[in-house]
């Protein structure tokens, strides 16, 4: 019996850690896999077809979806709006985050716990509600409208990670360079942003992928005018075969992806918390 | 040492919002001088340096330095610089960024920047470290690199926080030692803040024993540690003994190396031996006596035979007098 031999080759606990690992990556990649190769199929029949793989590969459902005006225009959309999401938030919750990192003022605790409550609530409860406002302010389906959408499901990441990066930054090294010379402004531009910085990636990352992710929303505040991916997505599901649909989830993918290998530089990487962290 | 005083604080107040702090303080430190504020936690000396330093605004009164008032100046316009205990230096720039940062916003020029930055390196022993970050120095080395930093700027007065408190004990005298050598190769103005009154003995000019927010003693080290004129001082600086004189109703504080051993019947007060510490060419013998534990500190030779659970005469030497306890 070969898995016999592998069995005793190994031992116990580390062939019961290869089955777990095995386990492991077919649960996360095996979903993954499957997308890119129905992606990259010519016909798909699930039903009809007695074959797991597909019976020959091609680039058609690729060439259909990106001559798709309005499913090319989707993609740029969602791009746009993320990057315009990231931008914003970083404006609004850097100063609220260094505020919280460093300040004793009243209802400091309220207001940052007042972040969790966009998160407690239902969202589709939470956004007919919100429309009823942005009827009344001329808000639905523009774009400001849906920027407003997504912001609100980003503050929380915003403001609660920077500032736990702030707060890391110790006093005395802010102190130190007031006292070599630097302004107020020149000590957060020098010594605390770029101290902070890993924290702040982190919170642009998982900003920036919300934002990319985000439907409910967005369907409700933003269409008929602005669809994105995410949005475009539902119809896709019901109109195209699923081979369409795949193409998309990729196109979803791939930022997600390289964003994530960003992530790991900053977060994994021992060189760069011990470069950050002082004894 | 010149006389000039370079920094004075004129009836000098801060007080915290729970009324803790330091009221009316009027001091002067003359140019050249290390003084040390030393004192408990919680006495108000880093107040005190925290208030030279700009870092803390005085409540009252006014601190001048170099004949120019800058109790409402902040920290960057201020010719003071100051090391921490700890987190001194920006962990993502390397020594020589450290160092050049400071010269960098005054727009020096890069060749000038350069060689301070060489110079300042050796001055503090690490020479040649530019390209290294503080995550790859050394505790006693990142304090080093905080020295020239400081230095390098050339201020008017040099502020420490306890520097050294957070080294090993070797380290520490070393650092304590080069210190002194650099203070006096400069003739810089210092003033230095700790809890260790061994430290504030071995560096400083004048010491300043400070206690819950009031300066108990001004002197030199050895007027401070000869001649306490308070009980507080008297018991913070060192070790000191405090026995009773029944007759005359007052305290005598003798310091340990200040006590003799007899045989018993002789001297003022009857002990018998708990310990025997062997501390180099020292001893140190405690004693329990009807009023408590007595230390002497007594050369090796004298006392060789000395055995545990002797009773011995304590003979009181050299001695200070304290009103009795009240």
């Amino acid at each position: 019996m070969k898995i016999k031999a592998f069995y005793h080759a190994l031992g116990r606990f580390r062939f019961a850690q290869f089955i777990l690992f095995t386990v492991f990556l077919l649960f996360f990649f095996g979903p993954l896999v499957n997308t890119l190769m129905i992606a990259f199929a010519d016909k798909y029949m699930y039903a009809e077809h007695p074959y797991f793989l597909p019976s020959a590969l091609s680039l058609d459902w690729w060439k259909f979806v990106l001559s798709q005006k309005n499913l090319v225009s989707s993609i740029a959309l969602s791009f746009l709006l993320a990057t315009v999401t990231t931008g914003a938030s970083l404006l609004i919750c850097l100063p609220a985050a260094y505020a919280f990192a460093r300040y004793d003022f009243p209802g400091k605790h309220f207001f940052q716990f007042s972040f969790l409550f966009a998160n407690a609530f239902p969202r589709m409860g939470l956004y007919v509600s919100i429309a009823i406002i942005f009827y009344k302010l001329n808000l639905m389906g523009t774009f400001v409208g849906v920027l407003c959408i997504h912001l609100l499901n980003t503050l929380m990441y915003m403001t609660w990670i920077p500032a736990a990066a702030f707060r890391n930054v110790h006093i005395n090294q802010e102190e130190a360079a007031r006292d070599v010379g630097a302004t107020a402004f020149q000590t957060f531009r020098h010594i605390t942003l770029p101290l902070a910085m890993p924290g702040i990636t982190v919170a642009c990352i998982f900003t920036f992928l919300q934002s990319l992710e985000e439907a409910q929303g967005t369907f409700l505040i933003g269409v008929p005018n602005f669809k994105t991916i995410p949005v475009v997505m539902y119809s896709v599901i019901y109109d195209y075969p699923a081979t369409a649909g795949a193409v998309f989830a990729v196109i979803l993918v791939l930022p997600t992806l390289l964003l994530l290998g960003i992530f790991r530089r900053f977060i994994g990487a021992d060189a760069m918390t011990s470069g950050f962290k002082m004894k | 040492m010149p006389d000039r005083p370079i920094l004075k604080l004129e009836k000098m107040t801060k007080l915290y919002h729970n009324g803790d702090g330091v009221r009316d303080i009027d001091f002067e430190i003359s140019e050249g001088e290390l003084v040390t504020l030393l004192g408990p936690s919680g006495c108000g000396k880093t107040t005190i340096l925290r208030v030279v330093g700009g870092f803390l605004e005085a409540t009252e009164g006014h601190v001048i330095l170099n004949g120019e008032d800058i109790t409402r100046l902040p920290p960057e316009k201020r010719p003071t610089a100051m090391v921490f205990q700890s987190y001194n230096l920006w962990p993502h720039m390397n020594v020589f960024e450290n160092l050049a940062f400071g010269l960098k916003l005054r727009k020096v020029p890069r060749e000038t920047i350069k060689a301070d930055v060489a110079r300042f390196l050796s001055l503090v022993k690490i020479e040649g470290s530019e390209e290294k970050y503080p995550s790859q120095l050394s505790g006693g080395q990142q304090q080093r690199v905080a020295i020239a930093r400081a230095l390098i700027l050339k201020p008017k007065i040099l502020l420490m926080d306890e520097p050294f408190s957070a080294l090993d004990a070797k380290i520490r005298v070393q650092m304590r030692e080069e210190l002194k050598k650099i203070q006096q190769e400069l003739g810089i103005t210092v003033m230095f803040v700790t809890h260790d009154q061994e430290e504030a003995m071995a560096i400083s000019h004048r010491i300043v024993v400070m206690s819950k927010g009031k300066f108990e003693q001004i002197g030199t080290p050895a007027d401070v540690y000869d001649n306490p004129t308070t009980r507080f001082t008297a018991e913070f600086m060192g070790n000191m003994n405090f026995i009773k004189d029944t007759e005359r109703q007052v305290l005598l504080a003798v310091r340990p190396e200040n006590i003799s051993l007899d045989t018993v019947g002789n001297g003022s007060l009857k002990g018998r031996i708990s310990t025997i510490m062997v501390l180099g060419h020292f001893l140190e013998i405690n004693m329990d006596t009807e009023q408590g534990q007595v230390k002497a500190f007594t050369p090796r030779e004298y006392s060789a035979e000395r055995k545990v659970g002797e009773e011995v005469g304590i003979v009181v030497g050299r001695h200070l007098v304290f009103p009795a306890a009240g």
